[in-house]
């Protein structure tokens, strides 16, 4: 008979807890009844910022947090526990339930803190901590943008928090001011030198700071908000947001005569044991030996304590590491270990370089040569060396202090991972240390970081630390090549740059010249994908034919019985009747399977090579042109209905998606391109699965990137917000030819962006800020590529020497495949499979 | 088609001209008995007939496969599972334990032949 454990609050920590309690559980002793708050379960609340990106609650969502199908446990949302009777060991909901327990763990987190100032509880002030906090701020943001004016507000706080409130309001449009109390922002994470920086960045991305000073009141004006500060200063706001800090939420443990901690929380040891032996409190709402963590991985290891005491094994708190690192609009900002010099005898080494816009400063032990140890740091504007540094917390500096602090690349700079020692965290999300990658690399046989990833799963889950398996990588000796084959040194980037350098327009050219050897079914495609993107004539020109996959060469799909299917562009999916008839028509002619494809258009299969110029002609005669879907290029752009016809739409889906299939036909890339078009938030052309997608706002259009469907799915990311037209398709040109540029072969936006050093913000600065002084360029090569776009089919049906290569043999022209057979299945011919192969493809 | 008789056993079977297979890649011909022959004509000039079946697939495709070479040694790219064949014994690159068949071939006045048995 199991015995029952109630959780009191479903935040992430509870989550974890439960998820902990399923995967060790595996006698059944516990039936687990939650009983959240919230009317959702748990969610990301640390990515909370990232839901202004798109409004979907469904983004923050945490894996299995409904316990579909779980059936030991139990999940009542919108109820919380109200009262905890210990006597009888009973808890009550604020529904009347009543609940009893063999075990109650409280997890119930914690609540902004509000400082009492007057008028803190008007109308327009709010607290930044769930979902639906961040749903009243756009509703009041988009309630002060009907009035006069352009809306504004303050945040109160400049902690961590408050920063990441400034940027959710920074992204709905607004220049929020930030007020702090303490001298700097991120008081508890930055010192002074790494805070006046900090400031200036901020600043740059137009935020206004107070520092320094206390909020004394709020007022309302004339339908506004009056903040006034302690400096005398009076902010004209629409709304407020108090981001000063959280409180544990310990009010049940008050309630029932549970040990509190001295500054509040529900005290705990460090089994996470409360003073009643069946009670623990875990995450924000405990003080784990009198203190109150306020991040959650200290709360996810209370979590798995818990569970593990749960289960009657030992079980201990294993200490917090409160280091962090974020990157806040775009500004890297870190701290390690002992930050503020607390320790005794402390000393501190700073580098300032306020010309780049970068402060590092370590803190190290007074004892002198080899046995100073490094105790913690700070690092503002540049914390690619924080991965390393935090691992080397607690060990002897390998170099001198300030070498270390010096910019990489300089002379002496910057420590290398050679010099970390073995037992060195290089992942901290995996804690994977540098001992078992070095094994994995040389013992295992891992000579790529994508296989120490798989072996040892550095690397999976932020990916922060990816740089540093390639430097390990080398450091053990292991070359690794960005050699595109045998026959080329270098990558398709550098091969591209190359050929766009030297203008080169033939493979013979570009092998005898830049590679060796013959060529091969890597790079001749990949050239031949290249001198296409850069616009140099047909894709069937005279060498340039032998150098296509055969989908390219015979402008069709290859499908498993050597036959071809045949896609017509259909832009956006809108197509006539009178088109829709002659694609019935060619179908039933030629004998065609017919099929709707996911993009929007329709498919027809089963063509030999004879029958494609014939089937061609009759299409483009009906005014189709080529859909390229046999092609690395650009395939479809979707579009839901739009404003034209749905009643929710708020912009002509229809009409852009047409627009930017036109705009992108034919467009060579290193990998299919795909695009889609919503034309409202509820998403029905799924745009945030494509390489580029849009979705209408009332503003105007927001631009995602880098989505995926397929095998790895990925949500696109926002790249801008509320843009015009004109915006829009200047950035999509630029992003597309960038990515075009700089991918490796058959790397899509997806996996690209994850490889991009500096991953979407770089991005941003590159296509959006025009950071590297390329988008001229960049729009000028999409430019030239729309003026001189041409139809791939018609070129062939006006060629006869490109004609004449479509025939299956060469002695006997116009007789098809012999081996090609049909059968017909749901009253359409599908293929008669062509025996049993001789060997079974892996 | 014209079949040239030569050597004993063998039959060779007229294809093309020399300048219907473009330097680097590849054409199928259908000999009288319905067997499917792939040319292939290298960078350097050379010619190669392999079976046009793919024994992965089944499909009489390889005549559409991209031509190279592995190390110096020239080879054809299955279009439909992308392993790779070695042109000269018909030696699977991936998997030495699978091989198809290959046919002599010869140039003679701008034309090529294959030879059938």
């Amino acid at each position: 008979m199991s015995r029952t454990v109630v959780v009191a609050g479903h935040g992430m920590v509870a989550h974890r807890l439960v998820e902990a309690i399923r995967s060790e559980d595996t006698d059944g002793q516990w039936r687990i009844v939650v009983l959240g708050e919230e009317r959702r379960p748990a969610y990301d609340r640390v990515a909370l910022t990232s839901y202004v990106d798109g409004w979907d609650a469904g983004a923050l969502a945490l894996p299995g947090a409904d316990y579909a199908g779980a059936d030991a446990v139990e999940l009542r949302l919108g109820d919380p526990v109200v009262e905890v009777d210990r006597a009888a060991k009973r808890v009550v909901t604020a529904f009347g339930h009543v609940q009893p327990y063999d075990a109650l763990v409280l997890a119930t987190g914690s609540r902004p803190f509000v400082p009492p100032v007057p008028g803190h509880d008007l109308p327009g002030c709010f607290v930044y901590r769930t979902i639906e906090d961040l749903d009243a701020i756009r509703a009041a943001v988009e309630r002060a943008r009907a009035g006069r004016g352009r809306p504004a507000a303050a945040v109160v706080g400049g902690g961590l928090l408050g920063l990441e409130a400034a940027k959710a309001l920074r992204d709905m449009g607004l220049s929020p001011h930030v007020v702090e109390m303490a001298p700097r922002l991120m008081p508890l994470q930055v010192d002074q030198g790494g805070g006046a920086l900090l400031r200036r960045l901020i600043t740059d991305l137009g935020l206004t700071v107070h520092t320094g000073t206390s909020t004394e009141a709020i007022e309302a004006d004339r339908g506004r908000l009056c903040a006034r500060l302690g400096n005398g200063t009076e902010l004209d706001v629409d709304l407020v947001v108090f981001s000063a800090g959280v409180r544990p939420r310990d009010d049940l443990a008050r309630q029932c005569g549970l040990d509190l901690g001295e500054r509040g929380g529900v005290l705990v040891d460090a089994a996470c044991r409360t003073s009643d032996p069946d009670i623990y409190a875990i995450g924000e709402c405990a003080a784990l030996e009198g203190r109150v963590y306020g991040l959650v991985a200290p709360g996810y290891s209370m979590a798995e304590v818990a569970a593990a005491v749960l289960l009657g094994r030992d079980a201990a708190f294993p200490g917090a590491d409160t280091s962090t690192k974020l990157k806040l609009m775009g500004v890297d900002v870190a701290s390690f270990g002992d930050a503020h010099a607390t320790t005794e005898g402390a000393l501190e080494v700073a580098f300032h370089d306020a010309v780049n816009g970068t402060y590092k400063k370590l803190v190290v032990s007074e004892n002198a040569g080899a046995s100073r140890t490094l105790l913690g740091g700070v690092l503002v504007g540049d914390a690619s060396d924080y991965n390393l540094l935090r691992s080397l917390v607690g060990s002897p500096l390998p170099a001198d202090a300030a070498a270390m602090l010096a910019p990489a690349g300089a002379d002496g700079g910057a420590v290398g991972v050679d010099a970390l020692p073995e037992q060195a965290q290089i992942c901290s999300c995996n804690a994977v240390t540098k001992g078992a990658i070095v094994k994995a690399v040389t013992e295992d046989g891992c000579d790529s970081v994508p296989k120490i990833k798989a072996c040892t799963r550095a690397g999976t889950s932020c990916g922060s630390c990816v740089p540093m398996l390639g430097k390990l990588l080398t450091a053990c000796g292991v070359e690794q090549s960005t050699a595109l084959c045998e026959h080329f040194a270098v990558s398709r980037a550098e091969l591209f740059e190359i050929v766009r350098a030297t203008r080169i327009t033939t493979f013979s050219e570009l092998i005898a010249k830049h590679g060796k050897g013959s060529g091969c079914a890597i790079c001749k495609p990949a050239v031949a994908s290249i001198l296409a993107s850069l616009g140099t004539g047909h894709v069937l020109d005279g060498e340039r034919a032998t150098l296509q996959d055969t989908n390219d060469r015979f402008l069709a799909n290859l499908q498993r019985n050597g036959t071809y299917s045949v896609v017509p562009r259909i832009p956006g999916g809108e197509i006539t009747p009178d088109k829709l008839i002659v694609l019935g028509e060619v179908a039933k002619e030629f004998g065609l399977y017919t099929k709707i494809t996911g993009g929007q258009r329709i498919d027809l299969f089963g063509a030999t090579v004879e029958a494609l110029p014939r089937i061609w002609r009759r299409l483009v005669d009906a005014g189709f042109e080529s859909g390229h879907a046999y092609g690395k290029a650009l395939r479809t752009v979707k579009s839901c209905v739009g404003s034209t016809w749905c009643r929710y739409g708020v912009q002509d889906s229809v009409g852009l998606a047409i627009a930017l299939e036109l705009r992108y036909r034919g467009l060579r890339s290193p990998h299919k391109l795909k695009s889609a078009v919503s034309g409202c938030a509820r998403e029905c052309a799924e745009a945030r699965g494509k390489d580029f997608g849009i979705i209408a706002t009332e503003q105007g259009w927001n631009l995602y990137v880098c989505g995926n469907g397929g095998a790895t799915p990925r949500h696109a990311d926002l790249l801008v917000s509320d843009v015009d037209t004109d915006t829009l398709v200047r950035i999509i040109d630029r992003f597309l030819m960038f990515y075009i540029r700089t991918a490796d072969r058959l790397q899509r936006t997806a996996s690209w962006l994850e490889d991009l050093e500096g991953g979407l913000d770089h991005l941003r600065e590159v296509v959006v800020d025009d950071k590297l002084g390329i988008c001229a360029e960049l729009e000028a090569a999409m430019a030239e590529h729309v003026a001189n776009y041409a139809d791939e089919w018609k070129g062939v049906l006006d060629d006869p020497e490109k004609l004449a290569r479509f025939t299956s043999f060469v002695n006997a022209p116009g007789v098809p495949d012999p081996t090609v057979e049909f059968r017909t299945e749901r009253e359409q011919p599908v293929p008669v499979l062509l025996g049993v192969p001789e060997v079974v493809s892996r | 088609m014209t079949a040239v008789p030569e050597l004993a056993g063998l039959t060779w079977v007229r294809v093309c001209e020399v300048d219907a297979v473009l330097r680097g890649g590849g054409v199928a011909a259908l000999l009288a008995d319905g067997t499917q022959v792939a040319v292939f004509r290298t960078q350097h000039d050379e010619f190669f007939a392999l079976s046009n079946r793919d024994p992965f697939s089944g499909a009489a495709v390889l005549s559409r496969g991209i031509v190279g070479d592995v190390g110096g040694v020239p080879v054809v790219a299955s279009p439909v599972y992308k392993q790779q064949f070695d042109l000269t014994s018909g030696v699977c690159v991936e998997d030495g334990g699978v091989r198809v068949r290959t046919f002599p071939v010869r140039v003679a006045d701008g034309v090529v032949h294959v030879g059938s048995p």
